[in-house]
């Protein structure tokens, strides 16, 4: 999951610096442009005008500051996922999990956001987000720790532990949790305190600057920190890794730590910031668009931002697309699916710009099944 | 070369120009092969060999020139299309289904039967006739996995025999050879070039070049730069074409002067993936000082054996002492810490992450310590000056410091690995295969670099395949086979042929098994 560019600039010269960004971009960029040109095709199938549909879905992402705060509001969980997944991806592992995760912290801090009152906001909000994430992280370090000492593969444990976190935050929103408010019948928890609200910070949403921080963050982690070259040292050859004196059991363990504690923020953020409680269906999906945005960020943590956003965008667009052009809403998903497709058999878009892979930077997905 | 071609050449390679992203792996080269000859294509590693072999054989399609099968220009679009024109190819790797049996191995793909139900009878009886004709010495219906090294060779051979090739390409055929083997590999091409077949031999060996060639043909950075005959050659002026330089063959030392044991190994008994146990209750001590270099057969455990010792691999009995400590079963830091070296025998697997930069490979064992880290950040200015420092040191030939070392040639990965594990103070040095498959240049280099870490005070312990580099640079030389040590003896009085038996399993004349208990 790396390619050999860019590298972060540490004494390479800004030009060729940036040629090696815009390289990097050039695969993803034409994955989206290919992905929206057939999502036209289909929409144009469906009887809708796709010139007009596009233009509604951009107009319902960015045209007003009520549709860009929609856009930010989508963007930050995303955000967050996508630092969770690429960062595992950096270690090799494919996270698949990160929808559970999410879903556990965004009930954890649910709960720590109701059950409690009469906290000052700074400790409420601190304490909820932090129970969240460490949610997310158990949840991810059950994996973790079935990889590292049974070898048994993250992409299947993770698909199961999903199964396992949508039914146990199913009971706990439909049981013990449950908003017993009168008049409520659905499956939910109650509203959280006041205080556990995440604010606006000079009118922009803190959900969203935490998550620009976070990719700072994972960013310096991964390109600055011996924990970061380990991490990834044990995902470009673990067995360099291990003759290195690297421990490859406890940089899986690190590494799926590190990425349900990625997405247990993810799900804090949204039930702390936009939901105000835990609702189930509220977060559906969130951890798969994750995996999209972090091959679209090509696993760059800096990059997660926009991808986020582009994702973000077209989810706040989609009613108002369909809306004004007919199109069914739907449509978007089919073309996040197409922009997963073509980032991921990046061949097919290299061939299709006879571009030619760098070494060492073609996309592998899994170290394989069996290892 | 405008010329018509000769009637007897088999195939010709006209001005061939092969670019990739940033090198030039072939220019402008052209080759001729005789009918019944045995052509040599000599070069170091990157020289080009393997991409004109891969050129004619399919693998990659040239930038520029052509290439002739029997006087007709072809553009060969692949493996079976160079088949189906009578080119074979061994790689260096066998291409062989362990659990399939000889003739299942060599029918696949070219599978013979009645509709749906596999016939093998008829490919068993082609390939007694093929083993017959030319001395191979190969049974149809035993299977692969039994087979020795050489068996699987031949097997290969066979294969492309059974698919009508008569033009051999070899590829570095003897890499894992005895030299018992070898010579009967040897035995086998002349049987069949003397039957009309053709044979392009690939190596960097100079020996085997006089032994074996008819005519030699030398690579160097992609260009041809010289032909010559055996008759004509010696192995001196052979290497310097190879290099571009005069090269030092033999290894200059100094009487070893050996101290107190730094590694001593017990009893050791290790298993392999399978969990096989490959490492039979092997004993042996080196002592400061001195070289002690384990001769043996490839897959006679010493892969394993330097696993174990390294910590990278679990003993399952027996004992590992450095420097009188017990590091049985220590984990590679550990190991790495008392001042223990490795080169590791695969060095694109285990020496080198090779979408790292070359400064970052540089630091690949000691990135969490000072000066390269403070607390858990990176100091990128300090590993970069000590990559700096270490290319210019150790002459490692590279664009820049940030360049992957992916990038960079055989001989210079190996120097990158040298670097690192030899920059700092060294008191057991452990290398494994240290020269496989590179340039006579870089070989020089490192034996060099193994001999002054000696001088310095250095234990090492050397596994190698190839006997000459085990003759040239120990002191004591071990014989392993079987996983256990067979025989040790003085350097000085130690014959190839005595070594090539050793290898092979004859037992030693004196009572056997001095070492191992």
């Amino acid at each position: 999951m790396e390619r050999a560019a860019p590298q972060p600039p540490s004494r390479v010269d800004l030009l060729a610096y940036g040629r090696a960004v815009l390289r990097a971009a050039l695969i993803p960029a034409a994955a989206i442009v290919v992905a929206l040109s057939i999502g036209a095709v289909i929409i144009a199938i469906s009887g809708a005008n796709p010139l007009v549909a596009y233009g509604a879905l951009f107009e319902g992402g960015l045209g007003s500051g009520r549709a860009l705060s929609r856009t930010l509001e989508k963007a930050t969980p995303l955000i967050f996922g996508g630092l969770a997944v690429a960062l595992a991806f950096k270690c090799g592992l494919f996270n698949i999990g990160a929808q559970g995760q999410l879903l556990l912290g965004a009930i954890f801090a649910g709960y720590i956001g109701f059950a409690i009152q009469g906290l000052p906001a700074v400790v409420h909000i601190s304490l909820a987000l932090l129970i969240g994430a460490l949610m997310g992280a158990l949840w991810a370090a059950i994996a973790g720790a079935l990889k590292a000492f049974t070898g048994a593969h993250e992409v299947i444990t993770t698909i199961m532990l999903n199964f396992v976190a949508f039914n146990l935050t199913d009971w706990l929103a439909d049981g013990p949790w449950k908003d017993r408010s009168p008049g409520n019948i659905v499956a939910r928890t109650p509203t959280i305190a006041p205080e556990a609200r995440l604010p606006d910070i000079a009118g922009v949403p803190l959900g969203i600057i935490l998550a620009v921080l976070a990719a700072l963050a994972v960013w310096w982690l991964i390109w600055r920190t011996t924990i970061g070259f380990e991490l990834r040292t044990v995902g470009q050859n673990a067995s360099a890794a291990r003759y290195a004196g690297i421990s490859v059991r406890r940089m899986t363990l690190l590494a799926l730590i590190l990425s349900g504690f990625l997405a247990g923020i993810g799900g804090a953020v949204e039930t702390l910031g936009v939901v105000g409680r835990f609702q189930p269906g509220f977060n559906a999906g969130l951890g798969f668009n994750a995996i999209t945005i972090a091959l679209l960020a090509r696993t760059n943590p800096i990059a997660v931002i926009p991808a986020s956003l582009l994702i973000g965008v077209m989810q706040a667009g989609a009613s108002r697309m369909q809306f004004n052009s007919g199109a069914a809403s739907e449509i978007i998903d089919v073309i996040q699916a197409l922009i997963l497709f073509f980032v991921a058999a990046d061949s097919m878009i290299r061939w299709v710009l006879r571009v030619r892979a760098e070494e060492g930077e073609r996309v592998t997905l899994s170290s394989g099944w069996g290892s | 070369m405008t010329a018509a071609p000769a009637p007897e050449v088999v195939l010709e390679a006209r001005g061939i120009t092969k670019r990739f992203p940033g090198v030039i792996a072939n220019e402008h080269v052209s080759l001729k092969l005789q009918r019944g000859e045995v052509l040599a294509l000599l070069g170091e590693n990157g020289a080009g060999k393997t991409t004109l072999m891969n050129i004619l054989y399919g693998m990659y399609h040239q930038d520029a020139g052509e290439v002739l099968v029997r006087g007709q220009a072809v553009r060969i679009s692949g493996p079976s299309d160079s088949i189906s024109r009578g080119i074979g190819m061994v790689h260096q790797h066998f291409m062989l289904v362990p659990v399939f049996t000889v003739a299942e191995n060599i029918i696949l793909g070219a599978e013979t039967g009645n509709g749906p139900f596999l016939d093998l009878s008829v490919a068993r009886r082609q390939i007694r006739e093929l083993s017959q004709r030319y001395n191979l010495d190969v049974d149809p219906d035993a299977y692969v996995k039994d087979l020795s090294v050489g068996q699987q060779q031949r097997v290969e051979i066979i294969k492309a025999l059974y698919r009508k090739a008569d033009i051999l390409i070899l590829d570095e055929p003897t890499a894992v050879l005895t030299p018992q083997e070898t010579q009967e590999l040897f035995a086998i091409i002349r049987s069949l070039t003397s039957q009309g077949a053709s044979v392009i031999f690939i190596t960097h060996k100079l020996k085997e070049v006089l032994a074996i060639a008819d005519r030699i043909m030398v690579l160097r950075r992609g260009r041809v730069v010289g032909e010559t005959t055996p008759q004509a050659a010696s192995e001196r002026s052979l290497a310097e074409m190879m290099v571009g330089r005069s090269v030092m063959l033999e290894v200059e030392k100094q009487e070893a002067n050996p101290g107190a044991t730094v590694l001593a190994i017990e009893r050791l008994v290790v298993d392999d993936d399978r969990g096989q146990q490959v490492v039979n209750g092997l004993s042996l001590e080196v002592r400061a000082g001195e070289i002690l270099g384990v001769a043996g057969v490839q897959g006679n455990g010493q892969t394993e054996l330097v696993e174990a010792i390294t910590g990278l691999r679990a003993a399952r009995s027996g004992r590992v002492l450095i420097n009188g400590h017990d590091l049985t079963n220590a984990s590679p830091r550990r190991v790495s810490e008392t001042g223990s070296a490795h080169v590791p025998e695969d060095r694109q697997e285990d020496g080198l992450v090779l979408t790292y930069s070359v400064a970052d490979n540089l630091v690949l064992n000691r990135y969490y310590v000072a000066p390269f880290a403070r607390g858990v950040v990176r100091d990128e200015h300090a590993i970069m000056q000590h990559a700096e420092e270490l290319i210019d040191r150790y002459d490692v030939r590279t664009p820049s410091v940030l360049t992957p070392v992916s990038a960079l040639s055989g001989g210079n990965k190996q120097k990158v690995i040298i670097a690192r594990e030899l920059s700092r103070e060294v008191r057991l040095l452990i290398a494994a295969q240290p020269t496989r498959g590179i340039d006579v240049g870089s070989i020089e280099f490192i034996h060099q670099q193994i001999i002054a870490e000696r001088d310095r005070g250095a234990a090492v312990l050397l596994v190698s395949a190839e006997l000459d580099e085990i003759m040239a640079l120990s002191d004591r030389i071990a014989v392993m086979y079987h996983g256990q040590i067979v025989a040790t003896m003085p350097a000085a009085g130690a014959s190839r042929e005595e070594l090539g038996l050793l290898m092979a399993g004859a037992r030693p004349a004196a009572p056997a098994v001095s070492e191992a208990v």
